[in-house]
């Protein structure tokens, strides 16, 4: 008897317990495919936000596809053949305006799906300016900016972008990235036109050719570099005497590594990096991906991932949150590109012009490293 | 004996034909035997060519015809596109208002279906700006109609509710339908409206399409699209039919018909303009006209430095020239590959021949080797060796070959991708030589040597005919995977060793040019077949062996 009701009431319970853990979740996924970058910066992730989550919802399990580099092409590929298998993809705005502008990701309300901030700031104002697509959720803000090395500037080391063009002062090699962004914009700010004015010019074919015969004049002294780990792989090396890169790698190379290497923030280049969400999920995979979102974009879940890599939280209320590292226990606030100290000089990236003349520019750009 | 007599006793037809022991002509017997030995063979490697033909021939067709498709304008914009027919570049002005009337129709559609901007970015590749100029476009488009919209809605209040929309267009099936069904039902026009009024039956017809197919939701509880209003200025304004109309709201509409002649109108081309200025602009319309048909040589044309431009083809501006270089470096440079492996691999796979087996075990072993290791590794691997700070520098520094000051640059240039690439390609040309080479018999250099030959007589004129083939083989291997290469090249190849593939790569999986990245690979491909008949002609395929 007492068996029966014992067996009765643990089925009543877990039944009950199921509807009510159904209700609660509604008709979600139990899975999620994530991309990103790999390396340091998918840990941050994964620390700052997806093991927390995967601690607070059991039986949901999270897979990496460290795909985010060709994103766009994927995502298209995979759209034409009718089978999205991602979930959510970490890219960086430019490529989130292109996947919006190609119908491949989902346009969505800030308020709707992003958590406000703890002092009640709506998500729009919370993220501001840096929600650039209809599409694009915004996780952290960046910046490409130069690394010297120390020892190699003799006696004064550099404080001004236009060292990289005075190769007198500085001899050796410098490593760029090898495509037209960034670097004519660099070039031209150093040719003596305004920063207001750079896009102007540059979209005349006589500021074009302005910016590549500025950087005909250290042509012979350029490393070019394609992947990310270049430039810090040639500051070690002594290769080049200062390169630029993701201000994130520099700091790992500085702090991480030791290296005898330093930053140069002047004319950093903001740049943003977030989330899109595929288009046409089904609706299970739609709404866990909107409560994972949801959770890993809030205040401070943004605030947790400046703990493990040096990249600014995209959500103005997360910036006084942002503590030490999670390792080496230094403060994080100095090392971040928006710091007041850091940022007394940036540039900010055009994604609408570069959208435009990304084509043609790249074009005589590769035309012009050929020659 | 029973031969022979089957032999002389053979029946023949009336026509004198052999005939089989069954009666059927001898001839007509043996073809089929031979048929079914055929069927049956081509049954047996049927799963493996049906394999090969769905993964491997029919996705790289598939690429291939992306190089001339070209059916997103002509779908995106099909009224623009004919009536864009009329109008001349020649001319040198801007198109007339029917081209921008029916270009607010598709834009609106576009929009809605957001398939505007991935035409943008499709025509940007031709023209540097249309790609903002369809994004903006796309979120103005709705200005046009919200123009007359206002006018309409001032008129009578009912023109804000869906449903005086609704009840005008919707046939009384549907009507009755959706009451009941709600979005399910299928959205048909009444009859007869499309008579009255043909450009606004058009546009709403597409709107409810819109509404149920995409959206999920019923017609008519949605606003219609602002452009619904314009056409319906344009419908009445032009007197069609609505003496003729009875249906629904037939006094709302006489209404709207007596006053939109004191309406305030707008002409599409000023509207356009209006959003951007862009559309005045003879050079984007000149595209557009140049790249309306389904298919096009434009990829082709860019791939080969020359670009289709409204005037027709032209060569590419001198600063935009990169293709050609790229494809003349690319062979040249596999060419160079092809042939220091050749050298490299001779004397190397000639003592793996001929050592005794244990030795040429273990040095086998040592080609297989970095085989088996990664691609990134060894890559990475001639970077620390050859960098200016790297292993052979240093070294070269040290015993004071090189002064400290000059080091030797041997890397982010051709040589390090010959270098590279070379070794990576090494076992490519050794195995097969090897297979060859070792199927020599020592017999034959013994006897040259034994008739008065001296050794590099009976190598040259004996051994080494003989071991050619295995130098085809390992060459086409090599090259073929040379000409294809862009991992290496894009790794220590810097700005004068870097391959057309890391361009066809490029334009894959960073410009989404697909058209243009599968140009480029059709020319390589016809360029590796062209070389293969070459071959074929020159050498002979017969004479290469892989062991």
């Amino acid at each position: 008897m007492t068996m029966k009701k014992t067996i009765l009431a643990t089925t009543a319970l877990t039944v009950s317990a199921g509807l009510a853990f159904a209700e609660a979740h509604g008709n979600m996924a139990d899975s999620m495919t994530l991309v990103s970058w790999g390396g340091a910066y998918q840990a941050s992730q994964q620390k700052a936000y997806v093991e927390p989550y995967l601690a607070a919802n059991e039986g949901v399990s999270a897979t990496w596809d460290e795909s985010s580099n060709e994103a766009v092409a994927k995502l298209r590929a995979m759209n034409e053949a009718g089978n999205v298998t991602w979930d959510l993809v970490d890219v960086v705005a430019s490529d989130a305006i292109r996947l919006c502008d190609e119908g491949l990701a989902m346009e969505y309300d800030p308020d709707e799906l992003l958590a406000d901030a703890p002092d009640g700031t709506k998500a729009s104002d919370d993220f501001g300016d840096l929600i650039v697509s209809d599409c694009f959720i915004p996780q952290i803000v960046y910046s490409t900016t130069f690394g010297y090395r120390t020892d190699m500037v003799g006696d004064t080391p550099p404080t001004d972008v236009c060292a990289v063009f005075d190769t007198e002062a500085y001899p050796g090699k410098r490593s760029l990235e090898k495509r037209p962004i960034n670097n004519m914009e660099w070039a031209l700010i150093c040719d003596g036109v305004a920063k207001e004015d750079v896009y102007d010019v540059l979209e005349t074919e006589e500021g074009q050719d302005r910016a590549f015969a500025k950087l005909d004049t250290i042509k012979d002294d350029v490393i070019w570099w394609s992947a990310g780990a270049d430039t810090p792989q040639l500051l070690a090396d002594g290769e080049v005497v200062m390169g630029s890169t993701y201000n994130g790698r520099l700091f790992s190379v500085i702090e991480e590594q030791d290296q005898p290497v330093a930053m140069l923030w002047d004319a950093q280049v903001f740049d943003l990096d977030g989330w899109i969400i595929p288009a046409g999920l089904p609706e299970d995979r739609l709404a866990r991906v909107k409560d994972f979102v949801k959770f890993a974009t809030d205040t401070q879940r943004l605030a947790d991932q400046a703990k493990y890599i040096s990249y600014g939280p995209a959500r103005q209320s997360s910036a006084p949150l942002v503590g030490q590292h999670a390792e080496l226990g230094i403060d994080m606030g100095p090392h971040m590109p928006t710091d007041p100290a850091n940022a007394t000089n940036t540039f900010l990236y055009n994604y609408e012009w570069w959208a435009d003349y990304r084509d043609d520019l790249d074009a005589k750009f590769q035309a012009w490293l050929a020659q | 004996m029973s031969d022979a007599t089957a032999a002389t006793h053979q029946e023949t037809d009336a026509q004198g034909r052999l005939l089989a022991a069954d009666g059927t002509p001898l001839k007509r017997s043996l073809a089929r035997a031979l048929r079914r030995q055929k069927l049956r063979a081509l049954a047996l490697i049927a799963p493996l060519l049906i394999f090969i033909l769905v993964t491997f021939i029919a996705p790289i067709a598939d690429m291939l015809f992306r190089s001339v498709e070209n059916e997103i304008v002509a779908d995106t914009l099909p009224r623009t596109v004919v009536a864009l027919k009329e109008w001349e570049y020649a001319s040198g002005e801007a198109p007339g208002e029917p081209v921008y009337a029916a270009l607010a129709r598709d834009m609106t559609i576009a929009a809605e279906y957001k398939e505007h901007t991935r035409l943008g970015s499709r025509l940007n590749y031709e023209t540097t700006g249309i790609s903002s100029l369809f994004r903006k476009s796309g979120r103005g488009v709705e200005d046009i109609g919200e123009f007359y919209q206002d006018q309409f809605e001032d008129l009578n209040e009912a023109w804000e509710e869906p449903e005086t929309w609704a009840r005008i267009f919707g046939s009384d099936a549907w009507l009755d339908a959706q009451a009941e069904e709600g979005a399910e039902a299928t959205f048909s026009l009444r009859d007869g409206v499309a008579e009255a009024f043909p450009n606004t039956a058009e546009i709403y017809a597409a709107f409810a399409e819109f509404a149920q197919t995409e959206d999920e939701d019923n017609p008519f509880e949605e606003d219609p699209w602002p452009l619904a209003y314009a056409m319906l200025y344009e419908d009445l304004s032009g007197g069609a039919g609505v003496q003729g109309y009875s249906g629904p709201e037939a006094d709302l509409l006489q209404e709207a018909a007596a006053a939109v002649g004191g309406f305030e109108s707008q002409s599409y081309k000023a509207a356009f303009i209006d959003i951007d200025d862009d559309w005045a602009d003879i050079e984007v319309w000149g595209t557009i006209k140049a790249y309306s048909p389904r298919f096009t040589s434009g990829y082709f044309l860019n791939s080969v430095d020359l670009q289709l431009t409204p005037e027709g083809i032209e060569r590419q501006d001198e600063d935009q020239r990169i293709y050609g270089l790229l494809f003349k470096r690319t062979m040249f440079m596999s060419l160079v590959i092809t042939i220091s492996c050749i050298l490299l691999a001779y004397p190397v796979a000639f003592l793996l021949a001929n050592l005794p087996m244990r030795i040429s075990n273990l040095l086998m072993i040592l080609v297989l080797l970095p085989f088996w290791t990664s691609l990134l590794v060894r890559t990475s691997a001639w970077k620390v060796l050859l960098q200016q700070q790297g292993v052979i520098n240093d070294v070269l520094v040290w015993i004071g070959l090189v002064d400290d000051a000059n080091r030797l640059i041997m890397i982010n240039n051709q040589f390090g991708t010959i270098v590279a690439m070379t070794h990576i390609l090494l076992p490519f040309m050794i195995l097969p030589m090897y297979s060859v080479m070792q199927t020599i018999p020592p017999s034959y250099v013994r006897a040259a040597k034994s008739l008065g030959a001296t050794n590099w007589t009976a190598f040259w004129r004996v051994y080494f005919p003989q071991s050619v083939p295995g130098i085809g083989a390992g060459s086409i291997l090599v090259f073929i995977l040379a000409i294809g290469y862009y991992i290496t090249p894009a790794l220590v190849g810097g700005t004068t060793g870097t391959f057309i593939s890391n361009r066809i790569a490029y334009h894959i999986s960073s410009s989404l040019n697909w058209g243009l990245g599968a140009a480029l690979g059709a020319i390589l491909l016809a360029a590796v077949l062209i070389l293969y008949w070459a071959y074929d002609k020159i050498v002979g395929i017969d004479n290469v062996k892989l062991g």
